[in-house]
């Protein structure tokens, strides 16, 4: 059983992944991007972040064309689970497997710190070992990450449970931190299998690294497969 | 064949590039401006000099890579 990380040319976040992966007890393999199948053993796929093709045009918007996202989106449709973290995030929207778009942050800032999330919907294994209202803490690092999607979708991913973080004060208030419609931080899939958020769980795994809420959402994620 | 491409993020999607060179022209004095959209432009060359063909290829190069629909729409014109 292994993890595959992907791994375009731009991607910077491959090791911290296969890092934070592997310290929860699970094996990682980085995938680079020219494959055009994953390793037989897969059981999960995360896209990590980074600026995949320099994010020319889109961020994300190449990316989907690389012989592994194909894969990748075949692995999904067949109920597989896969994470999609900051640019992975945004290439699992380019991509189709999520719903929404995300535009330049608001203030045009590239907006890198600790940011709080807000747990909105816990019933997704991702957020399996949280509960809604809980806070976390992690560090955000982006510059398009404000997210959009018209108001009926978004309706539809509420009722749903698809809205799943939002970014928040230290007393829990929605914080309007990039733009993002609602706050949204983070969304996943109809069928709850497909996740993207632009914090970064898998750099807040260890107290070295200023805490470890990451691995709560990390360990969730893993412990559907 | 060239095809001029223009892409834009689609009406009532907050353009936040478009809204801050608005607020640089308004402080430079520029107070006739009423609002700003930003935008891209992709010139293609084409190989073909068949426009029919040409305009069902450049709208499925939209379609697929150059726009992202869910927040942009896209307009083109080719030119010999």
């Amino acid at each position: 059983m292994s993890i595959a990380v992907l791994f375009f040319p731009g991607t910077n976040c491959e090791q911290d992944t296969k890092y934070a992966v592997e310290k929860l007890g699970y094996k990682a393999e980085v995938v680079w991007h020219k494959e055009s199948i994953l390793p037989k053993d897969t059981e999960a796929v995360i896209v990590p972040g980074g600026f995949s093709y320099g994010d020319y045009l889109r961020s994300g918007a190449i990316a989907k064309f690389s012989p592994i996202m194909q894969e990748v989106v075949r692995f999904a449709n067949g109920g597989g689970r896969v994470l999609g973290i900051c640019n992975g995030f945004q290439i699992l929207l380019e991509s189709g497997l999520l719903p929404g778009a995300m535009k330049r942050n608001e203030n045009l800032h590239f907006i890198s710190k600790f940011a709080n999330l807000k747990v909105i919907s816990n019933e997704n294994s991702f957020l399996s070992l949280t509960k809604n209202g809980d806070l976390l803490n992690m560090p955000v690092a982006h510059a398009d990450g404000n997210y959009n999607i018209d108001p009926e979708s978004l309706k539809k991913m509420y009722d749903n449970g698809q809205v799943i973080l939002k970014y928040a004060s230290d007393n829990g208030e929605e914080l309007n931190l990039n733009g993002s419609v609602d706050c949204i931080a983070g969304v996943c899939n109809s069928t709850k299998t497909v996740f993207g958020l632009m914090p970064h769980p898998e750099r807040a795994c260890e107290n070295s690294l200023g805490g470890e809420d990451g691995n709560k959402l990390l360990k969730g994620f893993l412990s559907s497969i | 064949m060239k095809a001029i491409v223009n892409i834009y993020l689609k009406e009532g999607v907050l353009d936040p590039q478009g809204k801050a060179v608005h607020h640089a022209l308004s402080t430079m004095g520029f107070g006739d401006v009423s609002s700003v959209r930003m935008g891209k432009q992709v010139i293609l060359e084409l190989k073909t000099s068949d426009e029919k063909a040409a305009k069902v290829e450049v709208e499925k190069m939209c379609e697929t890579l150059l726009a992202n629909t869910v927040i942009e729409n896209y307009t083109f014109e080719l030119v010999k």
